[in-house]
């Protein structure tokens, strides 16, 4: 791992993946949307609304994944002060607060119809509704400083606090009496879901995993930029005040 | 897709408008940086060659 947080290697890593995960993203969304909306069968009980699994599931494991990877590069900027662990971060936390948001509103579009409610105030919900105020928090507070290695610092605090929600939300179902489901598919024994409803779950879920790192690289590479820039700047800066002071 | 057609298409919408809106985001903010560091990079190596030379 740490020969890749040079920034230098990185961009040279990034470039070669970059065309296969976004082509990888395409074609795995384009299966899985095939077999989610037109080849799987309706669920014997749920009908037609079963299709919106498909999006949900996929972007709520996204969600926890995403997390989980924000507090590992948390911890790492922390503690190692790799130049590329709080860029990583940072560029993650917005996408881990998109997906999850596609997870909250799917649900609640898959709730209507199935439970009668857009709402409950029960463990599941709640628990993802503050892993997406953790992300939005994170990013307020990793640009509420003007000096960007404090905001790195005290986001990163937020992450390894935050990480403590991501186990809650996971057995949140199995702890507490809730409206959702429990786990079907990542179960100790064989997944309850039948083979033609796993196959598009799967093909999503591979699809959002290859969005998360195209748009990670893109915005990891806007990041290194931007502290390029920064750098330069505050050289130029330097350089200005210099030349002010010999003039003088 | 019965009476829930309406549920079924506006999570697949919502999806699709938050997951290509930031991706169109953040190609946006990548050329803007991108460019904004070529165009200092380009005004800062004048002043570092006039810096040597002087």
């Amino acid at each position: 791992m740490h020969r890749f947080a040079n920034p230098a290697r990185f961009q040279r890593l990034a470039g070669a993946v970059l065309p296969w995960s976004a082509g990888l993203t395409v074609v795995l969304l384009a299966a899985g949307l095939w077999f989610a909306l037109l080849s799987s069968p309706p669920d014997y009980q749920q009908g037609e609304t079963v299709r919106i699994m498909y999006v949900h599931v996929p972007s709520a494991w996204m969600s926890m994944f995403i997390y989980m990877n924000l507090a590992v590069a948390s911890a790492v900027g922390l503690v190692w002060k790799h130049p590329l662990a709080d860029l990583a971060a940072r560029a993650m936390a917005p996408i881990g607060a998109t997906f999850t948001a596609v997870c909250l509103i799917t649900g609640s579009l898959w709730g209507q119809p199935m439970w009668g409610t857009w709402w409950a105030w029960d463990a599941r919900l709640t628990s993802v509704l503050i892993l997406l105020f953790l992300y939005l928090g994170h990013i307020a507070l990793t640009n509420a400083f003007d000096d960007a290695t404090r905001g790195a610092r005290a986001g990163a605090i937020l992450a390894l606090v935050g990480a403590v929600n991501v186990p809650i939300i996971k057995f949140s179902v199995d702890w507490w009496n809730t409206l959702h489901q429990p786990a079907s598919v990542t179960r100790l024994d064989a997944p309850a879901v039948h083979p033609a409803m796993l196959v598009p779950l799967l093909l999503m879920a591979f699809a959002f995993l290859a969005y998360f790192v195209t748009v990670l690289i893109l915005r990891l590479r806007a990041e290194i930029a931007a502290r390029k820039l920064r750098t330069l700047r505050l050289a130029q800066g330097v350089d200005t005040t210099a030349l002010a002071g010999r003039n003088a | 897709m019965s009476g829930n057609a309406s549920f079924i298409w506006s999570a697949y919408a919502a999806a699709a408008v938050l997951l290509i809106g930031l991706l169109i985001a953040s190609l946006r903010s990548l050329r803007r940086r991108e460019a904004e560091l070529a165009e200092a990079e380009s005004s800062a190596a004048p002043r570092r060659r006039r810096g040597v030379t002087r």
